[in-house]
């Protein structure tokens, strides 16, 4: 085993979850593949949001994919940017608006 | 100004340099594009037709392009004579060829340049020209290419690869954007772009880095619309991949990316992009009379396996040559392929 849990190698490796589970891992990439294909939203649009989502889901492997996708797309860098402050804004705006809950917890406990 | 890597004597200046990187498949663990093209049951690339003649005028440019294939630059002397342009023109008049591309370097900067377009249009070719943009503003005497390409109904093909400053200014120079704006303007304030109007204005977009350019149409879309801020409006955006060769190979060695360029271009081999590549209908001119397969190969001087010289021009014989391939081929069949006129799937 490498000392690293992540090898960036291992992104080109990514089909062959398919050589244990033959059948799911094809169905996976077939609809992986259907997902980003052109259709109500651009295959555009679709790349700067699978960037902000992997940012969300903070996967090294996915960043580095959706990057390269972004720079293929004619994306630019505030465009790409504002993608990752969308994830900011929900991730932090998730973590705050759990504050109503706590204020809730709060004021029910206190007299 | 940067030097030309032949100016810095560059291992990679050479083509023997450039080939022994580019043969070293093993190294870098990839196939050989000859493989591929057995594995589509080809022995061997053939010729379609001839219906490109490219010339390239020179090396010299204004520009020093960092990611250019031809080390093109101010330093650089290679400018065709007119005795070789004369013999081009002598070559294709008769022939069904109607297209004549010219490239350089900068082509302007060649001094028959004006001639050579004269004469061409005189027995009837189109001409395509390979414009930098920034070469209309570089000195006064070249202000009024507009109106020269313009009179005679040259087709004008620029490089543009990005429409931010950013990007472009990074790989073709500082304050190469601004200029490029300012050159399309004066083009579009002769009528090139216009929707009205024959003169053709198209753009090459190539990517500003090591990656792949993703889908021309969309690409062309978006180019359309962040031009438009600028008032500027062109015909068609042709995506084009980088290929490794000089400049642009120099930076995918030094900046250790080759093998994954050379991974991803393998990766997105695909056959009918294959079938359709450029120099199965082009003919490539050396500002020294010299014939290739394409600019990229005579930048390898890789000559063409038939009477190779301007002087000799034997359409039959050429339109029956074996192409040479190598492994720089991978960069005109990724993805939906690469020519210079854009995508060939």
């Amino acid at each position: 085993m490498k000392d690293s849990y992540y090898n960036r190698e291992d992104l080109k490796k990514f089909g062959e979850i398919t050589e244990w589970q033959k059948e799911l891992g094809d169905k996976f990439f077939d609809y992986y593949g259907s997902v980003f294909k052109e259709s109500a939203l651009t295959a555009r649009e679709k790349s700067l949001i699978a960037l902000a989502v992997s940012h969300a889901v903070q996967c090294p492997y996915c960043i580095e994919a959706y990057t390269s996708d972004c720079l293929k797309k004619g994306v630019d860098e505030e465009q790409m940017m504002e993608a990752v402050h969308v994830t900011a804004a929900i991730k932090s705006g998730a973590a705050l608006v759990h504050g109503v809950q706590m204020m809730n917890q709060v004021n029910d406990k206190l007299m | 100004m940067i030097q030309s890597l032949k100016r810095q004597k560059h291992k990679l200046s050479t083509p023997e340099g450039q080939i022994e990187v580019l043969d070293d498949v093993e190294a870098i663990g990839i196939p050989s594009f000859d493989s591929k093209l057995n594995d589509m049951g080809h022995s061997s690339l053939k010729p379609t037709n001839i219906e490109i003649f490219q010339v390239n005028v020179g090396k010299m440019c204004n520009q020093v392009c960092s990611h250019c294939h031809v080390d093109a630059g101010p330093d650089r002397k290679e400018i065709m004579t007119k005795e070789t342009m004369q013999q081009c023109i002598d070559a294709i008049r008769d022939t069904d060829i109607k297209t004549v591309d010219l490239t350089g370097g900068a082509p302007e900067m060649n001094p028959n340049f004006r001639w050579f377009v004269e004469e061409l249009r005189a027995i009837g070719k189109d001409i395509i020209v390979r414009c930098n943009l920034t070469i209309i503003l570089a000195n006064p005497k070249y202000n009024d290419l507009p109106e020269f390409f313009r009179k005679h109904k040259v087709n004008v093909v620029s490089s543009l690869p990005y429409f931010t400053a950013k990007r472009t200014d990074a790989q073709r120079g500082d304050g190469v954007f601004d200029k490029s704006i300012k050159a399309l303007q004066m083009l579009n304030a002769v009528g090139y772009g216009k929707e009205d109007s024959d003169l053709q204005l198209d753009l090459v977009y190539n990517p500003a880095g090591a990656f792949l350019p993703g889908d021309q149409t969309s690409l062309e879309n978006q180019f359309k619309r962040k031009l438009q801020e600028y008032d500027i409006v062109f015909n068609n955006l042709f995506a084009i991949t980088n290929l490794p060769i000089s400049r642009f190979l120099e930076y995918l060695v030094r900046s250790d990316k080759y093998q994954d360029y050379m991974d991803e271009l393998v990766n997105a081999f695909n056959p009918m992009a294959a079938e359709g590549v450029m120099c199965r209908s082009t003919i490539s001119v050396g500002w020294d009379g010299y014939l290739y397969d394409c600019d990229f190969n005579q930048m390898l001087e890789l000559k063409v396996q038939a009477s190779d010289h301007i002087a000799d021009f034997d359409i039959k014989e050429l339109t029956q040559r074996d192409i040479i391939v190598n492994q720089h081929c991978f960069g005109c069949t990724a993805g939906a392929g690469s020519s210079c006129g854009g995508t060939t799937v």
